[in-house]
């Protein structure tokens, strides 16, 4: 594993967790994406060994470890059908509040209220 | 059975869900679809359990890729034993919210997104592959978030949102957990990743054991991970959120059932205090709301932590009372959310406040909510009495003083919030209009009390199979306690 790796991987991390604290939708968004990426690099550090493509054509040399390839494959089809669905709910939610914002649980202020408490 | 038919368990509702989808309107040919193959998984999955039971786990390598880099699944007592069970529910469900179509605003979408969650449940529950548990929790999460949407308005996406955001934060921690476990071992077979961490590097078995709980944790709502629950569920249509409570969360507890017993080296003290701390502050969610799906689904939480304990206790009968447990909760926690549909459907409403008097004209449905009220409290002879003496008796018996006591409290309380239901909306003057619940539903939540009365009648079967279970999943890693 470079340096030049785990220093990547950890401004992905940090990019995408401080982005996932916001309240503002699109930036959660984006947020859950870059982290995904930090996580896929995460997964290629994981490999056995690193080398030319795993192709098994005679070429020469050692090869890289296929099956961290293969689980990042996966990883990027999920992570983008997860950030398609998302984007369509955010567009649902404006539509429905004209808001690209995520408000407190309703029923929980209301409680909140009941027992004396400020809503806030 | 043999070993070579067991990927027909995901194969043949992922086949279904895209017939379905082709079918697009015609809702006939859904409902046969739908019935057909989740019926065919039933079927299956109980041969196959039976099958395990006698003596020969199932085990298979699809497409001959083996040592730890493939897909492997693999049925034995515990996995045949929950799935078969999780499938008869599924395929309850199922033909309850068939009979609410039309009634209900569940759009044509609803079979093949059904379909793709039953196969993730069952992919989850039968892989032996940490890889493939990931995408087996994938399958049924993507399910879930659109099964959570079919009818939304504002209200519906924002909890939506935290639902799936907090899902996609475990997702990744998921994924990171696979990374840690693939380069450290090279292999990702869960019991060859534990043999390999134990023998070469000790301390990283504490790092991936962390790990699968906090991962785990969120999926099956365990304290503190466990806001987004009650928040979500009760937002989605009815037979959608039976669906939720019976499964998705006992697919997270399996999941730390799996891995933990594995790792062995069970840090007690802390899952004790998890599992008594899961039961008290859901119960004190319950204790505070006034809406019937809201309460419900508190109580899912507490009862997370009652399955917590039986593995925290980690004695062979310990394991045991907690795996039954997980089988009655499952039954008994989908019947109740049928029960709550219907409410829904006769007072209009699922606010406590929203109407009363329901013992009035449906008596029966009355009856069954109490049956299976009662039985989640754990009043004799039901039976969630049984399963909960079993496991606070071993409680008892392990010295665990006080996660015993916690238990027996929470028990009382939630015998309380039933209480809170039953005076709001099936006692008093007859309130609340609504459409009515349909024939369907009515015999299909009946079906389910049968169940639950049956797991009561059948006690001394069910904590045998249990025992079963419980000593494969400490047969897995070649030793006992």
């Amino acid at each position: 594993m470079s340096l030049a790796m785990v220093v990547a991987i950890g401004v992905l991390f940090t990019i995408g967790v401080y982005l996932l604290l916001q309240r503002n939708l699109t930036r959660v968004l984006v947020g859950l994406g870059i982290l995904a990426h930090g996580v896929n690099l995460m997964i290629l550090n994981a490999s056995s060994r690193f080398g030319t493509a795993p192709i098994l054509d005679g070429r020469e040399g050692p090869i890289s470890d296929p099956l961290p390839q293969a689980l990042i494959l996966t990883a990027i089809v999920i992570a983008f059908a997860v950030t398609a669905f998302l984007l369509a709910l955010a567009v649902r939610a404006w539509g429905a509040t004209s808001e690209d914002f995520v408000e407190d649980d309703l029923e929980d202020r209301r409680i909140g209220s009941n027992r004396g408490g400020e809503s806030p | 059975m043999s070993a070579e038919l067991l990927p027909l368990l995901v194969a043949i509702p992922l086949g279904g869900a895209a017939i379905s989808a082709i079918a697009k309107r015609n809702l006939g040919v859904q409902r046969v679809v739908g019935v057909v193959s989740v019926g065919a998984v039933f079927v299956l999955s109980v041969l196959a359990w039976l099958e395990a039971d006698s003596g020969n786990p199932l085990e298979v390598d699809v497409g001959g890729w083996t040592g730890g880099v493939g897909i492997a699944l693999a049925i034995d007592p515990m996995s045949g034993m929950i799935l078969s069970i999780a499938m008869l529910l599924v395929l309850a469900v199922l033909l309850y919210a068939i009979s609410q179509l039309g009634q209900d605003v569940l759009d044509w979408w609803f079979h093949p997104k059904y379909l793709a969650l039953t196969a993730g449940v069952a992919l989850s529950i039968s892989t032996a592959d940490l890889f493939n548990l990931f995408v087996g929790f994938e399958l049924t999460l993507i399910a879930s978030y659109t099964l959570l949407t079919v009818r939304s308005g504002g209200r519906q996406v924002r909890s939506t949102i935290s639902y799936v955001v907090v899902n996609l934060m475990a997702s990744m921690l998921f994924l990171l957990t696979v990374a840690f476990a693939y380069g450290t071992t090279g292999t990702l077979d869960l019991s060859d990743i534990v043999a390999t961490l134990r023998s070469d590097n000790p301390a990283m078995l504490s790092v991936f054991s962390a790990m699968t709980l906090v991962v785990f944790g969120i999926k099956a709502a365990l304290f503190p991970l466990y806001m987004w629950l009650p928040d979500s569920y009760p937002t989605a249509p009815a037979p959608v959120t039976a669906v939720f409570a019976g499964l998705l969360t006992k697919v997270g507890v399996y999941a730390i059932y799996r891995t933990q017993t594995l790792i062995s080296e069970v840090d007690n003290a802390l899952l004790l205090s998890i599992a008594a701390a899961t039961m008290f502050f859901g119960i004190l969610g319950a204790l505070s709301q006034r809406d019937v799906k809201r309460i419900l689904s508190f109580h899912i939480v507490s009862q997370i932590g009652y399955m917590l304990m039986g593995l925290g206790l980690f004695t062979l009968a310990g394991l045991a009372a907690g795996v039954a447990y997980i089988v009655n909760q499952i039954v008994v926690k989908t019947g109740l959310f049928l029960v709550a549909g219907e409410v829904d459907a006769e007072i209009g409403g699922s606010d406590i406040d929203a109407g009363s008097g329901l013992i009035k004209t449906r008596p029966w449905l009355a009856g069954a909510f109490a049956v299976l009220a009662l039985s989640l409290a754990g009043v004799p002879p039901l039976g969630g009495f049984v399963v909960k003496f079993a496991l606070i008796n071993e409680g008892l018996v392990t010295g665990q003083w006080g996660v015993s006591a916690v238990a027996l409290i929470v028990s009382v309380l939630t015998l309380f919030s039933m209480m809170k239901i039953w005076n709001g909306v099936f006692w008093g003057d007859r309130v609340g209009e609504g459409p009515g619940a349909k024939r369907g539903m009515r015999l299909v939540t009946g079906g389910v009390v049968v169940l639950s009365l049956l797991v009561a009648l059948y006690a001394s079967d069910l904590l045998e199979a249990s025992l079963t279970a419980a000593e494969s999943l400490l047969a897995a890693v070649g030793g006992g306690v």
